[in-house]
């Protein structure tokens, strides 16, 4: 058997990969928990690699995005992210110009979330060895008291919030791939979303759930919330937040925008009673200034995710197989 | 929006249990999901009928790009929800993962430039589709005639949708009281192409268009014609389709392709169905250039395909359907296109309440 795009896509073909071939080469109870970030004591670890095609996209580049996934890997497991590595892995031919660019974002995009880059790694391959230039970095963070992120304390009648409109990242770099012309406003949603989730959590410790909704979108994040902690998640499609661009590239390329990678949106499980006051604080930034409650925790439907959709009717939102959009992050 | 589901359940109020079929695949999506079933009355049935591109397609074409993709020097250019369809031994995701070289298109005009950077190599489109995708395939032909590209080249299985419901109504195991008639197909050949629906089989239809409420319009007229007993092609996606079509794409068309018979999956061979390069085009056809013979599939499963893309069973009632017959694992194409018939039961499989 060989490794095909399907192995990569976030879907079943993942899971399996994970599951049967490399968690059982490591096996530890930190790494099995599968968390976006592994908590050790009170911190808080994760890293990520990153190949996105094309490197420079609208609204930001494979630099920004190597940092701000770090961060949000970091801040959605409930800590504070303080320091970032940084691996670089460069074709032979690469042009200085680029890479000093992608450097400068770097830069920008660790000052904005105050983290440091505190250690790094250069190689260089040969050429057709690598696509221009992979970035890896990983993170550390400080969690934070009081706070526990869990599936176990999410419960029926809890809001689900969405920190803004949903497939932008991933749309938009699909429509530059296809060639699809969009308005100068639609772009990647890539940012730094640590200070907007730190200002949540100080409002509401009890927070029980985050997720920044990467690979797999909206969609996936939901369907594993909803497994995890044995609850059904019901969806209301008039409160979704969509931008009529994305939706036409979904019609055009044939996605679901809640299935669309993002870069820069997180979903959040919240008691009731602070759903308002979150949202009106997660307003206040810019990441998150159209922000919405999307939907709700019930106790019908286990384990499943269900839509209520324009015309009243009620469909499932079924965990995406792993579309083969390879190199979206 | 209310309104509309009102109308309908006063229109369906003491008829017959009624079966309308939408026979493209974007339909069938868009029907659920915008959960449109649940909330129609009992006695309207929507059926799913030969919609898909990828699902009609016949094993022996899947194995025939199957083995041109394994030749040395060749590319393969594919819409993507071809990859994952299963041939006789093999697929292309498959040969892609031992060597092969697959490519992924949008756009069949996207061939022009992967043949361009190409020039050592031989690019075959696999042309594939309904009426509404081949004007693009006829214009690649005639822009790599004009550009002098040689390296091009097509395995043609385009398909045309008319004569396909023809032989839905002549099948007596069909049961069908209206179709919604494909609003993109009906872009390019119009809605006139559909007339011998009503003069001749006294079927009602609508050419509708996507959005929810779109297809509840034309299910209101469907259920007008059959509450009035009158059968008419009726165009409610007027805004973007003529009564005759895409002149220009249809002289298109004509000019690089001719009408040939063809056999489609579930539904055998049908009379002049399908688009080959004509003769005068005949550099383009890898299957005069690059003649390949493939046995004829001996597959033999329990997937009944054939029974759901003519609308006589749903999805569930096949023995394999969401038990070895999934998406990552499918045995039929239905279930691997997103535009799959039995693709789109699993995705939104069971009710919520």
């Amino acid at each position: 058997m060989k490794i095909t795009l399907a192995h990569g896509a976030g879907g079943k073909f993942s899971a399996d990969l994970i599951h049967e071939i490399i968690l059982p080469a490591f096996d530890n109870e930190i790494l099995n928990e599968l968390h976006d970030g592994a908590k050790i004591g009170r911190l808080a670890m994760t890293t990520d690699s990153y190949v996105v095609r094309p490197i420079f996209f609208r609204g930001g580049d494979i630099g920004k995005l190597a940092v701000c996934g770090t961060v949000n890997d970091l801040s959605v497991t409930g800590a504070v992210p303080k320091f970032l590595s940084v691996g670089l892995i460069i074709e032979e031919g690469f042009d200085f110009d680029d890479l000093k660019k992608i450097l400068r974002s770097m830069r920008a995009a660790v000052d904005e979330s105050g983290v440091k880059i505190v250690t790094g790694d250069t190689k260089v391959v040969g050429k057709n060895q690598a696509d221009g230039i992979f970035i890896n970095t990983a993170g550390i963070g400080e969690l934070i008291d009081g706070v526990e992120i869990s599936p176990k304390k999410i419960c029926a009648g809890m809001k689900i919030l969405v920190s803004g409109t949903l497939g932008d990242h991933a749309a938009t770099i699909l429509a530059e791939r296809h060639g699809l012309e969009l308005p100068p406003n639609v772009k990647s949603d890539c940012a730094p979303l640590n200070k907007m989730i730190f200002e949540m959590l100080s409002i509401e410790p009890k927070i029980p759930m985050l997720r920044d909704a990467t690979r797999g979108g909206v969609a996936a994040v939901l369907n594993e919330i909803s497994a995890a902690a044995q609850v059904g998640i019901l969806l209301d499609e008039n409160k979704i937040p969509i931008r009529s661009e994305i939706r036409g590239v979904c019609d055009i390329l044939g996605f679901d925008a809640l299935e669309l990678a993002n870069e820069g949106k997180i979903i959040a499980v919240v008691p009731k009673n602070s759903a308002e006051k979150i949202l009106a604080a997660m307003k206040k930034f810019d990441c998150g200034k159209n922000s919405a409650i999307i939907g709700e925790v019930t106790e019908k439907f286990i384990g499943k995710v269900g839509l209520k959709t324009k015309i009243g009717g009620i469909r499932i939102v079924d965990m995406p197989v792993g579309n083969l959009v390879p190199r979206i992050c | 929006m209310s309104g509309l589901i009102e109308k309908i359940e006063e229109l369906a109020s003491g008829k017959k249990n009624l079966r309308f079929m939408e026979v493209c695949g974007t339909h069938t999506v868009s029907i659920f999901r915008a959960g449109i079933r649940q909330i129609l009355p009992p006695n309207v049935e929507l059926v799913s009928g030969p919609g898909c591109p990828v699902c009609v397609t016949d094993d022996e074409y899947i194995d025939k790009a199957i083995s041109y993709a394994k030749i040395s020097g060749v590319i393969i250019a594919t819409f993507g929800d071809m990859l994952k369809v299963p041939g006789s031994d093999s697929s292309l995701e498959k040969v892609s993962a031992e060597g092969a070289d697959v490519r992924i298109i949008y756009s069949p005009l996207d061939c022009l430039k992967i043949a361009e950077e190409n020039p050592t190599k031989k690019i075959i489109f696999l042309a594939v589709g309904f009426e509404t995708t081949a004007p693009t395939a006829a214009a690649t032909i005639l822009a790599a005639r004009s550009q002098g590209i040689k390296n091009l080249f097509f395995l043609s299985a385009q398909k045309l949708v008319p004569p396909a419901l023809k032989m839905l109504l002549n099948d007596s195991a069909v049961r069908v009281d209206g179709f919604l008639l494909p609003g993109h197909v009906a872009v390019i050949t119009g809605a006139e192409v559909f007339k011998f629906l009503a003069a001749s089989y006294k079927i009602p239809s609508v050419v509708a268009g996507f959005e929810p409420e779109e297809i509840l319009i034309a299910l209101i007229n469907l259920l007008r014609q059959v509450d009035e007993n009158r059968a008419e092609v009726a165009n409610e996606y007027r805004s973007v389709v003529k009564p005759e079509g895409n002149i220009a794409a249809k002289k298109i068309l004509a000019q690089v392709y001719e009408e040939v018979d063809a056999d489609w999956r579930g539904l055998g061979k049908i009379p002049k169905s399908s688009l080959k390069v004509r003769e005068e085009f005949a550099e383009f056809d890898v299957e005069k250039i690059l003649p390949l013979e493939v046995k004829k599939s001996a597959r033999r499963t329990a997937c009944r395909c054939g029974e759901v893309l003519r609308g006589i069973i749903s999805p569930p009632q096949c023995p394999l359907f969401g038990k070895i017959c999934r998406p990552l694992n499918a045995v039929g194409p239905c279930m691997v296109s997103v535009e799959g018939v039995c693709a789109a039961w699993f995705k939104y499989r069971g009710a919520l309440t």
